[in-house]
Parts: structure tokens; sequence; C-alpha cells
């Protein structure tokens, strides 16, 4: 194994209600990718993901886990397909939604 | 079409009233999501990379129009108006809130539909021909026992915790239009000498990482025994299937390891001492079943329809759609009809509500209100005159449902890939949807003719890529995506597995790489008679290498 560079990570988990992909800012959760706090040291970044777990006690999130982020000029960006997509909340195609309005109240 | 008597309508409102509890459960904090997971998975709900999907089943493929428009409902009132149909006969809402699904459910249950073993280690959705009860050439309506492995194979207890999952497939015609062999049990009803109608078992077929063509392992079931053959079957698995291992674990493998001969020489046994137990069926039951799949009350019609042949004359767009999407209906005068869930550009078996309205609305005026699922992600009016078929065209078109390309390269089987699926690698939809818009005029698909091209995001076979006469494999490497090609799939009578053609291709390249296999086959056939399968079959994979990643390495060189 190369251990010659600095592996970035972020931690990202799950909303319970929704499922919609999450990141850990280092004080909250948000949906926003570029949000997300990059831990640069392997420990800082498996204690960021501990605390995750009170969050999943709470019934807030679920799944949390650490992907690898690569770091350029706008910040951190996501390294495979699935991340990228993850954070992109979405089909990476234009979903014809016919009819749909927002959810319609009954 | 069947409908649910008491115990049916029973359990499902008790099996909703309960998940309603768990969800709550889950939500107060009583049950952690590993103590929760079983539980929605036995309710069919998965989470999913952006959102929680929920699969809904549609025993063996049969809608009606009532359940098509709560469907819809569905759509719009908790997902993000549509849905997408599966190659198991499926639909799959790709956007409901945990804390609704227990109101989608009881709104499910409303219209006797549910998703219940539509995931987990048990018994599935059960399969079956979408002709049924329609085609010419059955010797049998398979709906009926496929309904009486439905009941027997619904909260069966013994069978609830398997080794894995387990599917079941029925058919009753040489021609096998719902890939039978692929299934963990493929039943084909048969008459023996006698004329007496029977079973034949297909035991241990499956798709997957490894690949399987189920095996002939009983010629002659009697309908008596179906049930008894089937449990027997199941507890044969259910006792040696390898639970170590869950890449070893369905039942193709315990086949496989011991030799279908001794597979069923051991189930034999087993069927023998239970075959006059309880699990004999009653001639009445059957037949109380088989009323409620009676034959609608067709017209007597002529068979020659001045209008309709005139339409075709005069309209060729109309005359294509006729040829490529409508089937001969074992009645005179009627038509089967498909509607193509693929038009170009779109998203393989997705469907919005207001489609789904719109063919609710047809189905009650042109097809007694009955609708189908099909495996390959398309639907079936299945009884339509033949005088009306113009006028219903003419509506399909108004809501772009009207794509003349059943059968053809456009008519593409895809998973949900990775735009949605947590375990995929590789994305699907928008692969095939590519490969769609290339192909997208449909006289040059008609000219190509029967090309059956399937798509999976990962090995996990959901698209069905080793049966497709062109298959497609999302592989990642290093978490990028590449696609492997195989050629020479089938799942039809004449089923093989595809061969791979060779190094995978990257996302920008498959659909080259897809056209210049295609162009190979037009190069090659010996006339239009002669299917791209057929080609495939007399020429074999060589010319297929050599001209595809020939003219891969000149495009890559000329972008240099
Ligand atoms: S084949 Fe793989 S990617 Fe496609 S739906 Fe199945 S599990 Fe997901």
């Amino acid at each position: 194994m190369a251990n010659d560079r600095t592996v970035h990570q972020m931690v990202t988990a799950q909303w319970l209600l929704g499922g919609e992909s999450i990141y850990w800012t280092g004080s909250a959760w948000s949906e926003s990718f570029a949000e997300g706090k990059v831990y640069a040291d392997q420990a800082a970044a498996d204690a960021a993901l501990a605390e995750a777990d009170a969050f999943v006690k709470q019934r807030k999130i679920v799944g949390p886990y650490l992907i690898e982020v690569e770091m350029d000029a706008t910040g951190p960006q996501p390294t495979s397909a699935r991340e990228r997509i993850r954070a992109a909340h979405n089909a990476t195609f234009a979903i014809d939604h016919g009819s749909w309005s927002g959810r319609i109240a009954d | 079409m069947y409908r649910y008597d008491q115990f049916d309508a029973t359990f499902v409102r008790e099996r909703t009233a309960q998940f309603s509890g768990q969800v709550a459960r889950r939500l107060a904090g009583e049950l952690t999501e590993e103590e929760f997971r079983p539980l929605r998975l036995k309710n069919g709900l998965y989470l999913q990379l952006h959102a929680y999907m929920l699969r809904v089943a549609i025993p063996y493929g049969e809608l009606s129009s009532q359940q098509m428009r709560k469907l819809a409902y569905i759509a719009r009132r908790y997902d993000k108006g549509y849905g997408h149909f599966t190659t198991r006969q499926n639909i799959q809402y790709n956007w409901p809130r945990l804390d609704d699904v227990p109101a989608i459910l009881a709104h499910l249950a409303e219209v006797e539909m549910h998703a219940i073993q539509t995931s987990g280690n048990c018994i599935r959705n059960v399969t079956a021909d979408h002709f049924a009860g329609i085609a010419a050439d059955e010797v049998e309506d398979p709906r009926i026992w496929a309904e009486v492995i439905r009941q027997w194979s619904t909260l069966h207890p013994e069978f609830s915790y398997l080794p894995r999952k387990f599917k079941i497939c029925l058919i009753a015609s040489e021609h096998d239009r719902a890939a039978m062999r692929t299934h963990d049990i493929g039943l084909r009803i048969v008459r023996n000498a006698k004329g007496e109608l029977g079973f034949a078992f297909y035991t241990g077929g499956g798709q997957g990482r490894t690949p399987i063509i189920g095996p002939l392992v009983k010629d002659f079931v009697a309908q008596e025994d179906l049930l008894s053959y089937l449990d027997a079957t199941l507890r044969v698995y259910n006792m040696h299937g390898r639970r170590d291992n869950i890449y070893k674990a369905r039942i193709k493998i315990l086949v496989q390891a011991l030799g279908a001969e001794e597979f069923t020489r051991q189930v034999d046994e087993e069927w023998l001492r239970i075959k006059d137990s309880v699990l004999k069926l009653p001639e009445a039951e059957v037949a109380r079943i088989r009323r409620y799949f009676a034959p609608p009350d067709y017209e007597k019609l002529p068979v020659y329809v001045e209008s309709f042949e005139d339409k075709k004359l005069s309209d060729p767009d109309f005359a294509r759609w006729i040829r490529a999407n409508t089937h001969d209906h074992k009645v005179d005068g009627y038509r089967i009809v498909s509607i193509s869930l693929k038009p170009v550009g779109a998203a393989p078996g997705d469907i919005t509500a207001d489609q789904m309205d719109l063919v609710a609305d047809l189905a009650d005026t042109y097809s007694f209100g009955e609708i189908r699922a099909t495996h390959r992600q398309n639907l079936i009016l299945p009884h339509v005159r033949q005088q009306d078929l113009f006028e219903m065209w003419q509506k399909l078109q108004g809501v772009k449902l009207a794509e003349p390309n059943i059968d053809f390269v456009g008519d593409i089987i895809a998973c949900p890939g990775l735009d949605y699926c947590n375990l995929a690698n590789a994305r699907s939809i928008p692969v095939a949807q590519r490969i769609s818009r290339r192909f997208s005029d449909p006289k040059r698909q008609a000219e190509i003719g029967e090309l059956r091209l399937n798509i999976s995001g990962c090995i996990n076979a959901c698209g069905h890529h080793h049966v497709g006469h062109i298959g497609i494999l999302g592989v990642d490497k290093k978490g990028e995506e590449f696609y492997q090609v195989t050629l020479g799939g089938s799942s039809a009578e004449d089923i093989s597995l595809g061969k791979i053609l060779g190094p995978a291709f990257s996302y920008d390249e498959i659909t080259d790489a897809v056209e210049a296999v295609v162009d190979t086959y037009l190069d090659l056939r010996t006339g239009p008679a002669e299917r791209f399968i057929d080609t495939y079959r007399r020429t074999g994979i060589d010319p297929f290498k050599e001209k595809v990643y020939g003219s891969l390495k000149e495009r890559r060189s000329a972008a240099e």
C-alpha cells in the first residue's frame, strides 16, 4: 500500500426519513457535498465517524461511512461515479415527472 | 382476474397494520436499523442511493385498470410522479419517504395489492407468460396455476427463511416469452401422451454471478401433485442449500453440486412421503380459481375489417406499429397490444402517473379493463378489437406510448443501475437512452429486426444481460464506469448464455461499440430473415470481435 499521500475523507450518511445523502460539516449534517468537512488524517476521520453514531441513536441518520475525496481548487470532489451521483441527489438523466407538481395534498 | 378472498384481504390488512407499527417503533427508537432492516425488506422496502425504494408485487403481471389508477395516485401523492416496471413483473417507486410507506401500503391494500415477498429470502412474486390466456399456442392458462402457487407460497411458514431468494415462473407454450429457464423453478405446463395436463420442472436456473440454464429435472408432474412436488423441491433446498456463503446459496448451486439426477432423486424421495398429504390439490379448489380466469365476453367479430386494413395501407406509421407491437389473439377479430415503455431516449420501464391513468382508461375502453406487465418492462392490453386499433394508437401517440419497437434494438431491458441502486457498479439507464437515441429511426430498427439488448448495472443481472442477444454489464474500474459486452444470449425457447466479446468499453465508447456490433451483423447476415442471434450462431463471435475492436481502434487514433 502506498502511504506517501494524504488521504482526504468526509463522513457521509442518509437521512432516516427520506434517505437523502448527507455530509457531516463538523457540527451538523448538510445535503450539500461542498459543505462536508474534509479530514486529512485518519484518526480525525475515525473520530468524526464515531461521533456520527450519536445521530444514528437519535434516529436522525442511517448508515454513516467515510468516503475519500479529492481536493482541487474549488474544494473537495467525489472520487467515484457512485459518490458523484449521490452528491447530486438525483438520477443523472432528466426524469419525466409527468404531471408531478410537488407532493399534492389529500 | 383473481379477487381476494377473506383470507387474502385479512392478511394484507393485518400485514399493513403490522408494518405501520414497525415503522412507528423505528421512528420512536424502539427498533435499531439492524432490527428494522429485515422487517422493511419483508415488505419490499429498500434503502437506495438517494431515497427509499418500494417494490410492489404484480402477481403474474396482471393488473386491473382500477389498480393502475391507484398506482398512478401513489406516484403523484407519495413519489415524484412516476414508477418503474421491473423485469419481475413488479413496479418500483424510487422516492417514497419512510413515514409515508404505511399509508402507501394501505392504499395498495384497497385495491388488493401489496409489497409482501418482493424482497428477502422467501418465495418471490410468481411470474408468468404475459400472453397467458390469450396466446393461441398455449395448452392451458398459466395464470390459474400461478395463482395456486401464489396462494401456496404466500406467508408459507416453512419457506420464509430460505437460504436465499426463490423465483418461480410459469409458461404453457412452446414459445418462452417469460425467460422461464432463468428461474429457480421454471414450470412449463404440458400434456402427456394421455392428453393429461401436468408440469415440466426446470429447476436450478438463474442469472446473477453464476448464470445457469435451468435443467429439466422432471418432465411430468400431475396437476394434483403440483404443490407437493414444489414443497418437496423447496424442502430439499431448504435443508441443503448453502447458508454459509451468499454467493453459493441459490438452488442452482445445489443442483449443480449434486447433479440434476441426484437432486431429483432426493426430491422424489421427499415427494413420495408427502404426495398424498394435504398438499394434494383438490379439483374443486382449482375449479374455483379457474372461474376467476374465465375469458371475458368476447364478441363474435369478423376476421377481416375493412377500415382497419385501409388504415394500414394509408398510414405507414400505423402499419409499422401494428407489425411490431401487436400479436395474434386466440379469438378472431382481436389483437394483443404491447405498449412499449421504451420511447426514444426514455428510461426503460418508467411510466408517468398521467400515462398510467391513460393506460387505465384505454384498458377500460378497449380491453375489458385488463392490463399486463411484461418481464421486458412493457405493458400489454390483452384484448383489443381490430376496428379499435387505429383510434387507440392515436391516443397512445398523444402520451408518447406508441413507439413501434417491440423486440427491436430500442426495446432495451435496463435495470435501475447506478442512478438509483445501492449495489450498482455503473449506470444502465443513460446507456440505454444513448443507444435508443442512436437507433431512433423506427425504419432502421425494423430493418435490423429482432434484437434483444439487455443491460445490468452489476453482476446481479436484474437487467438480464446474460440472456440478451446483446448483453451489457456495468463494471467498476477504480470507481469509474465500464461496460462489458456479451453476445449470443437468449431467454426464449432457444435459450443460451452470452459470451464475452472482449475488454470492457468506457461510458463514452459503449454506444459506438453496440452500433459496430449491429453493423457487423447487417454485413454478415444472409438476408433480413436471418435474425441477429441466428447470424451470431452461424458465424461465432470472432467476426464481431474483429470489427468492433478494429473500429474502436480507428476511432481512438482519430481522436488523438
Ligand atoms: S443488476 Fe445490480 S445495479 Fe442493476 S438493479 Fe440489480 S443490483 Fe442494482
